[in-house]
């Protein structure tokens, strides 16, 4: 597509929906939200950016391979499973941390975040590897591999 | 309220079959994401159909207050509807794939596998 | 620690991870691919031993209580469908490195393998009929990419009608779980069992189980729904046929044996005579189809649905020793298909065809003897020749059969045995022992075929061989699993503790 309103507008909007999909998935834990729902709407700013420009553009834009962000979503997950383990509680049991950041008060952190950081990740790959393969059809010469997203 | 949901639920079931009776591969993936709408909407109307307050525990209580909706239901749709999300993405690209290898998209003419 | 429960579901994920992360080095990932399967054996093993001293494992997901968190329930049966999964993908592991071609295994082949696996053994232990549902959507959607990778055009065809009908099986187990979840109000197995068990509504639990045998039945491949896998199981390369002829329909197998028992017990008066009546067709049409068939693998798939009759037979008797005879039969069968298809890749590989009707470019037991000879293991052990393992695990069934009288079924049984038999030694005298007529003049170039190819095979073979002489222990561990699946109540104990008097 060559559309120079479109092209424009995806320059501003990209920000606005990376900076949001952040949010979604941030709160989460309390309110609607969580790493699924944020790493689609991430996804949707790279289909929109494959739409404006093109499917290469965005390869180049997400500057790590697809595949590389996959497998670091699913490690991240992963991370925040083994983590009850290791302090020896049964696996995929929280574990929470205070962080006192001088100004702001006390943050709580825990591995149900790091967990949504995972889904976030692995989401983002993968759905736009799906949208980039039916958009690159010409050129792509096997099929998508999509994979499940560990829910 | 129950009979008109199960009456729905029951027609987009046969809606779904009947899409997927069909000879045309497109409709067939349409047909399969109506049967996914179909059993989901079946788990939501297994959480009962009244007006309930969210599900949530209020400071200071231990449990949600009475008529409390059960948000399992709503979990397990979402689970369903994430993976039917990636199962139709999946099946788009084989779908479009596979009527360029056989040039057509009449599913009875696929017959490579039956030799 | 109990955290060795799920190590057979987090070292293939953390597997797939790995080798997704190396994906420019396809030497890292047939490291990754061998080492991490091998070592998933071993964990396996250790999970089959402590379970057998221990008795029922239980982990609680997050530390929430049952029923309201998700539990993984390792039972006897679930931790030996465990131990037999693994074997299996460690071998399609190596058989992988030289037998999947370059192309497909930097479409991220190994990744899914272990994503496959990881389905696999998720459903094996999980103690959730909703989690099981997730555990089914895993392992299909990494069959789906595997049956599809390579995008030949029999691949796509034979992939839609996979696709297909797998997902019409899965909304159909979605829907009983929704009827399920809104009649009793849990998704627990354990806490299910024992509700269904005190329940006054048969109407529903019938439907609910006609229901659950309708979808599992189409992922087991069960006469009248079996239609999918000869379509597609002859499509993708030999290694991707092997893992799903050996795993995938015992995945449904394993699903109607747990639900069967656990929550729908057999009842003599409906659900036998059902069940029998549709083991005799599945076994019967099986072997009837795989007759008329002239191609290595649709052969052999068509023997995968006959055989499936058998594991189904032992289920319908409901006898304690007739579901020993099943569980058995399971043991023996993922072995032995799993390498029947092995070799299928390799004599296609000597004859450059595998059309039984084609003489091929060089006759392999002229070529390659031994492999002639190894496939003689499995292929006699199918059709149940002494002292090889199908022979014991046909006759504990037809001896279970004819226990409780059910003669009719047992005639079936026996007349697949002799048709299977047949079929083999028709595979055997058109894809082994025949060649071109003239054998003078060396044909041009044979491919040689790899060590790595062959190692699985020998030892998948020498399982067989082994599991035909300890014969006797084993089926001791197969009893042992059977009396566990038919007490329902210590599964429930396990899980949830004593039961109390009244319950909301």
């Amino acid at each position: 597509m060559n559309s120079i309103i479109l092209r424009t507008a995806t320059r501003f909007l990209m920000p606005l929906i990376l900076v949001f999909s952040v949010v979604i998935m941030l709160q989460g834990h309390n309110k609607p939200g969580g790493g699924f729902i944020g790493g689609l709407l991430a996804a949707a700013a790279f289909s929109l950016h494959a739409l404006a420009f093109d499917p290469r553009e965005t390869r180049a834009a997400l500057r790590f391979d697809l595949r590389t962000i996959i497998a670091t979503g699913l490690l991240v997950a992963l991370g925040a499973g083994i983590a009850g383990p290791l302090v020896g509680k049964p696996i995929f049991t929280g574990v929470w941390t205070v962080v006192a950041i001088p100004g702001m008060g006390e943050i709580h952190l825990g591995t149900p975040l790091l967990f949504d950081l995972g889904v976030y990740i692995v989401v983002i790959g993968i759905t736009v590897l799906m949208v980039l393969s039916l958009v690159e059809q010409e050129d792509a010469p096997a099929s998508s591999s999509s994979k499940q997203e560990g829910r | 309220m129950q009979v008109l949901i199960a009456i729905i639920i029951g027609g987009i079931f046969a809606c779904a079959i009947y899409m997927i009776l069909r000879r045309s591969i497109v409709k067939l993936i349409m047909g399969l994401a109506l049967l996914g709408h179909a059993a989901n909407l079946l788990i939501f109307s297994a959480g009962g159909l009244f007006r309930a307050r969210p599900a949530l525990v209020a400071p200071g209580e231990t449990a949600p207050l009475a008529p409390a909706a059960d948000p399992l239901p709503q979990a397990l749709i979402l689970t369903a509807i994430v993976i039917s999300f990636g199962v139709i993405a999946f099946m788009m690209v084989l779908v479009s794939r596979a009527s360029e290898a056989v040039g057509n998209d009449d599913t009875d003419l696929f017959t490579a596998t039956d030799q | 620690m109990s955290t060795l429960a799920v190590l057979p579901v987090l070292l293939p994920l953390a597997a797939a991870a790995a080798s997704t992360l190396l994906y420019r080095s396809l030497r890292a990932q047939r490291v990754i691919g061998v080492v991490a399967t091998s070592s998933l054996v071993a964990v396996s093993l250790m999970l089959f031993l402590r379970v057998w001293d221990e008795g029922i494992v239980v982990v609680r997901m997050g530390d929430w209580p049952s029923p309201i968190g998700i539990s993984f329930v390792v039972d006897l049966f679930g931790a030996i469908m465990v131990v037999l999964a693994s074997i299996t993908g460690a071998a399609t592991a190596l058989y992988s490195v030289r037998g999947i071609d370059k192309e497909r295994q930097s479409f991220l082949y190994f990744p899914l393998l272990h994503v496959l696996l990881m389905g696999v053994c998720g459903a094996f232990l999980t103690g959730d009929i909703f989690n099981l549902y997730v555990w089914f959507e895993v392992l299909l959607m990494s069959s789906f990419v595997l049956l599809a990778l390579g995008n030949e055009r029999k691949q796509l065809e034979g992939a839609i009608k996979y696709v297909t009908l797998n997902l019409m099986s899965s909304a159909l187990f979605l829907t009983a779980i929704g009827i399920l979840y809104g009649t009793f109000g849990t998704l627990d197995m354990a806490d299910l069992s024992r509700r269904l068990a005190s329940t006054e509504r048969t109407g529903v639990v019938t439907t609910l189980s006609m229901l659950f045998l309708v979808a599992f039945g189409i992922k087991a491949a069960i006469f009248p729904l079996f239609f999918w896998l000869p379509a597609s199981y002859h499509t993708p390369p030999f290694a991707v046929s092997a893992i799903f002829a050996g795993l995938l329909t015992k995945v449904g197998v394993y699903a109607i044996i747990r639900v069967f028992t656990l929550m729908f017990p057999i009842d003599p008066g409906f659900t036998r005579p059902l069940l029998l009546f549709l083991a005799a067709m599945t076994m019967l049409t099986g072997v009837l189809g795989a007759a008329a068939q002239h191609e290595f693998r649709r052969v052999l798939s068509f023997h995968i649905v006959s055989q499936i009759g058998y594991m189904l037979l032992g289920l319908a008797l409901a006898t304690p020793l007739a579901l020993a005879g099943s569980v058995f039969y399971i043991m023996h069968h993922i072995v032995v298909k799993a390498n029947l298809f092995f070799i299928a890749g390799l004599a296609d590989r000597i004859r450059g065809t595998s059309d039984l009707r084609s003489p091929g470019r060089v006759s392999v037991y002229a070529r390659a003897p031994l492999i002639a000879l190894v496939f003689f293991i499995p292929a006699m052990s199918l059709a149940g020749i002494p002292p090889l393992s199908g022979f014991f695990a046909k006759l504990v069934l037809v001896r279970a059969g004819l226990e409780i009288g059910e003669w009719a079924v047992v005639t079936v049984a026996l007349l697949v045995s002799i048709l299977t038999l047949y079929s083999m030694t028709k595979i055997w005298a058109e894809a082994f022992w025949k060649g071109p007529d003239r054998n003078e003049d060396e044909p041009e170039s044979v491919e040689r075929v790899p060590p790595t190819m062959v190692l699985p095979v020998a030892v998948l073979a020498l399982i067989t061989v082994v599991v035909g002489f300890l014969a006797g222990p084993l089926f001791g561990v197969a009893t042992r699993a059977a009396d566990q699946l038919l007490d329902r109540e210590a599964y429930a104990e396990a899980v949830l503790g004593p039961e109390r008097g009244s319950r909301p």
